[in-house]
This record gives C-alpha cells, sequence and structure tokens, in this order.
C-alpha cells in the first residue's frame, strides 16, 4: 500500500481486496463483541476536519479509538481558520505534535494532497471538495461484497450529481480496480463536459439501467443545483432520476440500493425505498467504522496484528 | 560612450561587430573597434525584447514586485521594454496613476515602462475611465488593458474601441465570460473532471475574442487579445484577420509549452489566468505564432508572494513569474522545434509588440541609426531554472527545476548596458 490514501486510485486491487479482508475479520471480531483492540496503542490519530461531517468524524473517530490509539480532534471549521496558509500552519502544528496519521476533511479538491508536503504521517482523504472520498467507496465496495459476495461482473448503477461527488469518483475508480461494471446516470448538466474518458458507461435514462443493475446507489443532490440551472424544479429532478416505488419495483429481487447519506428523502430517494429491506444505508454506517479500522490499521502498519495472532 | 560588439550573430546570421554611439547604432561590420569592447562569440544578438503584457505590482503589491525588481527581470530576462499592467492599487485608471509608474520605470533605469491604461474605472466595467487623458499624459498611453478581468459588457467594450480611435490606442482584451467562469479553477476537460475542480471552459474566451473582433470591424478599430490560450481562439482570430480586420494577439510562454496535466500534483504553482490547456491547444498555439496568425510573445508576468501559493489549489492566487524565462521557453518550443528561425523571434518578442503598443524607439531592427536596444543570448546552453538566482522579487515560476535552453548575457537600453555577463549592470 502507499502512505497515504488521496484517491482510490491510488490502491491496486490487491491492497483494496486486503482492506476489505481485513474490514472483514474486524467485522468478526466486533461481532464476537470484543470492542476494542490494542493494535494502534502509543499512536496518534487527528481527525483535521476542515468541513461539517459529524458522521464522518464520529466514524473515523470510532475506529481510531477501537484500535486503542490517541485521538485528537481538530475542528478548523468556524475558527479563524480558512485560507490555506493556515492549512500549511495547522498541518506544522499536528507535525510537531507527532501525529502518526492525519485524516483530513476540507472544501477544497486537492487539500490532503497538499497536506502531504507538510507532515511526516500517513494523510487519509475523508472527502475533499469535488474530489475523492476513498474511504466511503471502500465502505460502500465492503457493503456491496457482505451483500453479493464478489465485485467482479457485478453492474452498478451511480444515479445523480456526479459533476460535484467526490463519493461518485471514488467509487468509479475503485469498482473498476476491483472488476464491477459502472454505469453513470444523471442528467447531462450534472456529469463532468469529459466523463467519456472515465472507466465506466454514461446514461441518461435511469429506467433503462434499473433493470440490469445489481446495485442501485443514489447520491444526494442539492436543491441549489436548481438555481445554477443544472435542473428545472426539485420536482422534474424526482419524477427523472429520483428513486420512487414505482421505479423499484423495476429492479431485480436480488438488487440492493445504496446512498451515502444524507439523504434527502422524496428528491433523490422516497422514504419507503430507503426504509427498505433492500436499502443497505444503515448497514453502510456500521460498515464505515470497520472499513476505517482497517484502513488506519493497514496504513499505519501496526506491528502486532489486527486481531491477536489471527492476521 | 561608445562600446563595440564583437562577433554577434545578429538574428542568427554570420558574425559581425556592431558600434554603439550615443545611444544608437553607429555601424554594423567587422573588425570594428572603438570605446569598451563586449565578447559576443557565439552569442545571437537581438533587438531588444517588449513585453506587451507585465504586472509590475507597484503601486499597492511591493510584497510581490516593484517596479525596480520587475524591471531588473526584464532586462535579466533580455527586456528593453515592457507594458505595465493596470491592475495595481491604486488602479491605473488615470493620469496621475500612469504617470507615476511611468516616472518610477525611468528612475529604475533598467528597461522603459510603458503603462497600460484600465478601460474602465476601478476595472469595474462600468464607466470609461479617463482614457484620453491618460493618453495625453507624460505617460503617452496607447495600450488600454482592464486586464486579470474581461470588458464584458459589450456596449462598453464597443464604446472603449471606438474611443480609442482618437488617439491611435488599442483595447487589449482579457477574454473571460464572466458568467461561465464563475469559482473557475483551471481548463474544463479530462483532468478538471478527474481532479474536482472546477472547470474554465474554452468557449469562454473563444465567445469573448469573436464578439471582440466583430465589434472591432463593424466600428473600424484596432483590438489586441491578450494571452490566447485556445485552438478555437486561435480559428477566430485567423478568420479575423483573413477578413483584413485589424487585430492583433499575444501568447504567453507558459501556454506555448504547459499543459493542463500539470495540475494534476494540486501544486497552485500551475495555476494561471487563463488556464493552462490540452497539448493539442498547445501545438496549435504555436503553428499560430509561427504562422503570424498570433502577433507576438508576451509574458503575462504575474508576481505572487509565496503564501499566496503555499495554499490549496481554490485558495491559491492565479498567476505565474515569466519574465526570466520566456526567451529560453521561445527557444524551446518554437526554434529548438524549427517553428521559428531568429529573425522570427526577433519579429514575434520584438518589432511587432513594439508596433501593437506604438513604441517608436523599440523593436526597431539592428542597423546602423536604430536605438541600440540589443539583447545578446547564448542558446548554447542548457540550465536548470533556479528562481532563487532571478531578480524578481517573486519565486512563483512554473519551471522550477525543469531544465531550459539558453541564457540572457547582456542587455543594451540605448547603448547603455543594463545586463552584462548575465548580472544586473
Ligand atoms: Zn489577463
Amino acid at each position: 500500500m502507499k502512505k497515504h490514501l488521496i484517491s482510490a486510485a491510488d490502491l491496486s486491487r490487491e491492497d483494496a481486496l486486503r482492506i476489505l479482508d481485513t474490514a472483514e475479520e474486524l467485522a468478526q471480531v466486533s461481532e464476537r463483541s470484543i470492542k476494542k483492540l490494542p493494535t494502534l496503542r502509543g499512536r496518534t490519530v487527528v481527525n483535521l476536519f476542515f468541513e461539517d461531517s459529524t458522521r464522518t468524524r464520529i466514524s473515523f473517530e470510532a475506529a481510531a479509538k477501537r484500535l486503542s490509539a490517541d485521538v485528537i480532534n481538530f475542528s478548523a471549521k468556524g475558527s479563524s481558520v480558512s485560507k490555506g496558509e493556515s492549512l500549511k500552519d495547522t498541518a506544522l502544528t499536528l507535525q510537531a505534535m507527532g501525529a502518526d496519521a492525519v485524516v483530513i476533511r476540507h472544501g477544497a479538491s486537492g487539500a490532503p494532497q497538499n497536506l502531504t508536503q507538510w507532515v511526516s504521517g500517513s494523510v487519509v482523504n475523508a472527502g475533499d471538495g469535488t474530489h475523492e472520498h476513498p474511504t466511503q467507496a471502500l465502505l460502500d465496495a465492503f457493503t456491496m461484497r457482505r451483500r453479493l459476495g464478489d465485485l467482479a461482473g457485478r453492474r452498478v448503477a451511480i444515479v445523480g450529481d456526479v459533476l460535484h461527488s467526490r463519493v461518485a469518483r471514488s467509487n468509479v475508480l475503485l469498482l473498476h480496480t476491483l472488476g464491477a461494471q459502472v454505469t453513470l446516470v444523471a442528467p447531462p448538466t450534472l456529469l463532468p463536459v469529459a466523463v467519456d474518458a472515465w472507466p465506466c458507461e454514461v446514461s441518461y435514462d435511469l429506467d433503462a439501467v434499473l433493470p440490469k443493475s445489481d446495485v442501485v446507489m443514489m447520491l444526494r443532490v442539492q436543491q441549489e443545483r436548481m438555481n445554477a440551472a443544472f435542473f428545472p424544479s426539485a420536482r422534474e429532478y424526482s419524477r427523472r432520476y429520483g428513486l420512487d416505488r414505482d421505479r423499484m419495483a423495476r429492479i431485480h429481487d436480488d438488487a440492493i440500493v445504496m446512498h451515502p447519506g444524507p439523504m434527502n428523502r422524496g428528491m433523490e430517494i422516497a422514504a419507503e425505498v430507503a426504509d427498505s429491506a433492500r436499502s443497505t444505508i444503515v448497514e453502510q454506517v456500521a460498515n464505515g467504522v470497520t472499513v476505517r479500522m482497517a484502513v488506519l490499521y493497514l496504513l499505519l502498519g501496526g506491528s502486532e496484528p489486527a486481531i491477536g495472532g489471527t492476521l | 560612450m561608445s562600446i563595440t560588439i564583437k562577433n554577434a550573430r545578429i538574428l542568427g546570421g554570420d558574425p559581425a561587430d556592431i558600434r554603439i554611439e550615443n545611444g544608437a547604432v553607429a555601424e554594423i561590420g567587422t573588425g570594428l573597434s572603438g570605446g569598451e569592447t563586449v565578447d559576443a562569440d557565439g552569442l545571437v544578438a537581438l533587438p531588444g525584447l517588449v513585453d506587451l503584457h507585465t504586472h509590475l505590482r507597484e503601486p499597492g503589491r511591493e510584497d510581490a514586485e516593484t517596479v525596480e525588481t520587475g524591471t531588473r527581470a526584464a532586462a535579466r530576462g533580455g527586456y528593453t521594454a515592457v507594458h505595465a499592467m493596470a491592475n495595481t492599487s491604486p488602479v491605473a485608471d488615470t493620469a496621475g496613476v500612469v504617470e507615476q509608474v511611468w516616472r518610477l520605470g525611468q528612475e529604475a533605469g533598467h528597461c522603459d515602462v510603458q503603462p497600460v491604461g484600465a478601460v474602465t474605472i476601478g476595472l469595474k466595467g462600468e464607466r470609461l475611465a479617463e482614457l484620453g487623458a491618460m493618453a495625453d499624459s507624460a505617460a503617452r498611453v496607447r495600450v488600454f488593458s482592464d486586464d486579470g478581468l474581461c470588458v464584458n459588457d459589450a456596449v462598453l467594450m464597443r464604446r472603449a474601441l471606438e474611443y480609442v480611435k482618437a488617439f491611435d490606442g488599442v483595447v487589449a482584451q482579457h477574454a473571460q465570460e464572466p458568467r461561465l467562469t464563475e469559482g473557475a479553477q483551471m481548463n474544463e476537460g479530462e483532468v478538471s473532471g478527474r481532479l474536482g475542480l472546477a472547470g474554465w471552459p474554452a468557449a469562454a474566451e473563444e465567445a469573448i475574442i469573436a464578439r471582440d473582433c466583430l465589434l472591432a470591424a463593424h466600428v473600424g478599430s484596432r483590438l489586441h487579445v491578450c494571452h490566447v490560450s485556445t485552438a478555437g481562439s486561435v480559428e477566430i482570430i485567423r478568420w479575423a484577420k483573413s477578413k483584413g480586420w485589424n487585430v492583433t494577439a499575444e501568447v504567453t510562454p507558459h501556454h506555448l509549452l504547459l499543459t493542463d496535466e500539470r495540475a494534476e500534483t494540486y501544486d497552485p504553482i500551475y495555476k494561471v489566468n487563463p488556464p493552462l490547456r490540452t497539448a493539442e491547444d498547445v501545438s496549435a498555439l504555436r503553428a499560430a505564432l509561427a504562422d503570424g496568425t498570433i502577433d507576438c510573445v508576451a509574458t503575462d508576468h504575474a508576481p505572487h508572494p509565496v503564501e499566496d501559493k503555499e495554499t490549496e489549489w481554490a485558495a491559491a492566487a492565479m498567476g505565474m513569474i515569466g519574465l526570466e524565462t520566456a526567451l529560453s521557453v521561445v527557444q524551446e518550443t518554437m526554434v529548438d522545434t524549427g517553428l521559428l528561425d531568429w529573425a522570427g523571434v526577433a519579429d514575434r518578442m520584438s518589432y511587432r509588440p513594439a508596433r501593437i503598443g506604438r513604441l517608436t524607439g523599440h523593436g526597431r531592427a539592428i542597423e546602423a541609426g536604430a536605438p541600440a536596444n540589443i539583447t545578446l543570448y547564448d542558446p548554447s546552453v542548457r540550465e536548470t531554472v533556479d528562481p532563487t538566482a532571478f531578480a524578481s522579487r517573486s519565486r512563483n515560476t512554473p519551471y522550477i527545476g525543469m531544465s531550459l535552453p539558453g541564457r540572457v548575457v547582456a542587455t543594451f537600453l540605448r547603448g547603455r548596458p543594463t545586463v552584462l555577463e548575465g548580472k544586473i549592470a
């Protein structure tokens, strides 16, 4: 594995499978109700969050704590920190504190990459601007694997605001690495101009894609996009690209429905769909902790096995 | 004061001696002598370079550059005249400010500083600045530009183009449709999509250029297009010129060499406006400079202090310095590739920009009677770009660590050396 996890493209197929397999073992351990492992005792993990994301921060924090790491939460949101010179200054502070890993969430694409110049520990991208969110893709792949088995040849539809989605970027890259076939479904305004260069297919027609999908991943669509004319109205968006009960009927019986959260119920996904048995939304949250444990363990190269001698 | 330059290859030709007397070229021949001797064995002699697009940052951002440091950088780059852009603080939108910049240039003495006047008051794009007053001032402004911002209002642009005809001025447009580029971070294309950086589409440049060419033709004015960056812009300018319209254009060295793939590191040293484009754009720009569709090379030298570049991409300032590397980049991209000979370089980096800016004392062939504005250049060396050696106050060069050919050995401004042995004289 590379030292940092900035992009899903940093992971070879072997790396990705190693993370998923490690996460699987960790999940089994925590299902046996051993909540805490000594693996990263004495190591320091800093959560550096420039954007509000309680869910992701808590997930990383729980992951690090279950591995017995010391966790420092550094929330830059709302403080005087707003420009990048502060990113550098903050990084130098963390460096002085001896952070072994820095988990960073930042509103600017590329900020985790910039951070690698200034800290000596591993940098984990917990979401940067409209670039990537690789641990989300890993937890999504983990969730899919638990439900569907091997992902090679599986068909995954990713539906919604691909243009602004770091989740979509990371998922396309990771799922391609794992041999799945991805189809992006969105109105043309919410796709990047050169999306044909991505390792996936593209469709504007959700109804045509649904019947052949094993996984339907709905992306959050912000209503503000409407004001920038990406689509005419929330209602029209919902009608053409929302996953409602009628559309659910077109999905085959074993297919699953995913959402990275937070959801706009009634916009991109109907409440009864989100709450149905096909939905993995709650599992995704639980799996997030396990997958992030695996990532931190493997990046920090814990000298001890993750789980007393079994790995 | 007299100087004899020995064995210089004028525009790359056979070695000849150039005798300089009282600021002018007195004689060209062989076996000349008189006054101090400068050995130019193996060096190419070019007419002093003229930059149509320099940000000297003074007044207002003296932490990034001053007229003194910027003109030292210009001299080291082989320039004898630079056009100082108007986006200073205060903006160069009055006779007072342009005269101040002009005087600072005179006092510095490293090269002539020809101020550019703002088109609109405060670069706000609302009301015309007093263009006539700036033209009539001691600075004798002929080039007007809101550079950094586009004169977006079509009526205002039309009026500006018309108005400057009264004093043979030209409007230099920074072509950027503002709505299409809100929040734009880099060229919109495959790389921007992958990096998740908001795109700056080529069409936002091309749409303004097309409109302005039509306006210039309609009112019979001169239009100059700043920093052309796309293949589509080249096609539009070629079409406008084929109609006989009075349109000129410039390209920067960085757009001749670098592509948007540089952004993959997220190092804001590559963040510039207009952004670095694709390899296809680069080859179209080179071809256009070679065939004269693009008239000249202009640096868009844009100094920024370190802290404005040591940030995440979106927060970083746009722009790169270029005065001290321009000729080397032109050698690398145009001469060593066989697209231009040294006579072509003289045309694109001295004659034509001087003509566009209406500078009568610059951009003249090296011949008896002409002002002795001369650059001696050694094209045979290759050096690694080291910004700590620059005269510029800023260090934001995208070429750091790259190997580039050539070196300016000496620069003469009206017979007086401003650079000798590569150092400020
Ligand atoms: Zn400009």
